[in-house]
């Protein structure tokens, strides 16, 4: 009986962490974003529900979850109703492998896998499914292109980005998280100083991969009316942000990771530590978004493939030269 | 026990969507039921204990090939795909080949004398793959590599061309 007890043990870990992601990832990061958003730009941002603001997003929520349904009578409906699903698990499921802290000598994560990092970069590619589905699936050519641009973006990234997974593989001499972060020592250990190529790929490519600005242009609002998600309301289009804001958010939890030392930091308790270091991966991200503006498609793809991918690919055979002598 | 039961679930997730896979009529659902036929095949490695190339099946198969076939279908139909003839009218030939296969995949199957022996799993597979691909089968892991440079300046040069 000891599969039975797994299996209870991963729905309760399951409800426990998605329940905490989509509070914590998606409402609170909505906020954030737009007070962010509001500071960089000299106005208030939301302001008036709640102290401060502070319950925009609840109000949000509950008026999104109000909302009709509505099914484009020329839609797909089986495809059109299952691709956010899709988004949102693949984003959700990101989090498995995320080391939080430490409490004694237990790991706070879900599940150590030996095949962590490759786990996550399969579940990151995962999205781009959702999307494609979601594009088509609505029958409007502004999704359909929306989604195209975000299929081709992030085939595009995903490879960068599994550059300099490797290249910090390599160093780390294994590919579960645990094992990475505790390959990291002190702050002149940590990978984002050893591994510093790696880093800013990974955050370029990380970037482009949750389609932030300056790589939203599946979701270009002026051009596209908001890419692949315009025909999805209600609940259906929350499903959408709740796995692009809990990627986003997995996102940084890996950089923090693999190159900021994950959990590790003195005085603080190593779960402080750990959304100390998010929080300013989180916060950097928000700061490029309302930074800086969107990219062209071509530029975009040959960023990419010629000079990310190239430098990526110089980084590992360097990290190994380095590695073997 | 639960390795039955697990064995079984994903047989029936993999077995029903390749049947969604040949009998839909629409080309992009076609594709997009793929994905769980590759998931239920991940799942099958993970029973066998093969994590690495479980993970690999998911980056690759369910998230880069699929996405491929969608990709070349939606560009290349007008962004619909839904007027490709799916199939030829030529059923019983079909089933008489499918028939003829498994017979004969099964036939080997039975009589092959499955080796038995008692090794060890390596608690972690991506390093021994690794190893082995570096060592012993440096030769397969070369070829491969070449053929897919080949196919990668292929692709270059047909894109060139059009321009």
């Amino acid at each position: 009986m000891n599969w039975f007890v797994e299996i209870l043990k991963a729905i309760g870990l399951a409800a426990l962490l998605f329940t905490f992601l989509a509070v914590v990832a998606a409402m609170f990061g909505v906020l954030l974003e737009r007070k962010i958003g509001g500071w960089i730009q000299s106005r208030l941002g939301p302001k008036h529900v709640g102290p401060q603001g502070l319950f925009q997003t609840l109000a949000d929520t509950v008026k999104l979850l109000q909302k009709e349904h509505i099914t484009p009578y020329a839609a797909d409906p089986a495809i059109f109703n299952t691709a956010p699903l899709i988004v949102a698990t693949a984003g959700l499921m990101d989090w498995v492998v995320i080391p939080f802290g430490t409490i004694g000598t237990l790991v706070l994560v879900v599940r150590d896998l030996n095949i962590g990092v490759l786990f996550f970069s399969a579940m990151a590619s995962m999205t781009v499914v959702g999307i494609l589905a979601g594009g088509w699936a609505s029958n409007n050519k502004y999704s359909m292109l929306g989604a195209l641009r975000s299929a081709s973006q992030m085939i595009s990234y995903e490879l960068p980005l599994a550059t300099a997974l490797i290249a910090v593989a390599m160093e780390a001499g294994t590919l579960s998280t645990v094992g990475i972060v505790r390959a990291q020592a002190g702050w002149l250990g940590s990978f984002v100083v050893r591994q510093f190529p790696a880093f800013v790929i990974f955050m370029i490519a990380a970037t482009a991969e949750v389609n932030r600005v300056p790589f939203d242009l599946p979701e270009a609002e002026s051009e596209l009316v908001a890419g692949y998600f315009s025909e999805y309301t209600g609940m259906r289009f929350a499903l959408f942000q709740l796995g692009e804001y809990a990627e986003m958010f997995a996102m940084a939890a890996m950089a923090t990771t693999l190159f900021l030392g994950g959990w590790k930091g003195p005085v603080l308790p190593p779960l402080i530590w750990f959304l100390i270091k998010m929080y300013l991966v989180v916060f950097f991200l928000m700061w490029m978004r309302w930074t800086y503006p969107r990219f062209r498609l071509d530029q975009l793809l040959n960023l990419s493939w010629k000079l990310l991918l190239p430098a990526g690919l110089l980084w590992i055979l360097i990290t190994g030269y380095r590695l073997t002598n | 026990m639960g390795q039955l039961a697990a064995f079984i679930a994903l047989s029936i997730i993999t077995l029903a969507a390749a049947i969604v896979v040949v009998t839909s009529g629409n080309i992009v659902r076609s594709a997009l039921s793929l994905i769980p036929t590759f998931l239920g095949v991940t799942g099958l490695y993970i029973l066998l204990q093969a994590e690495f190339v479980a993970g690999i099946q998911v980056l690759i198969y369910a998230g880069a090939i699929t996405v491929l076939i969608l990709f070349v279908i939606m560009l290349t139909e007008g962004g619909t795909g839904l007027r490709v003839r799916q199939t030829t009218g030529q059923f019983p030939l079909g089933m008489l080949a499918a028939a003829v296969l498994a017979v004969a995949l099964i036939a080997v199957f039975v009589g092959t004398p499955w080796p038995k022996t008692s090794g060890e799993l390596p608690q972690y597979t991506a390093a021994p793959i690794g190893n082995l691909f570096l060592t012993s089968m440096v030769l397969i892991f070369e070829a491969t590599s070449l053929v897919l440079l080949v196919s990668l300046i292929g692709a270059i040069i047909i894109a060139r061309r059009e321009r």
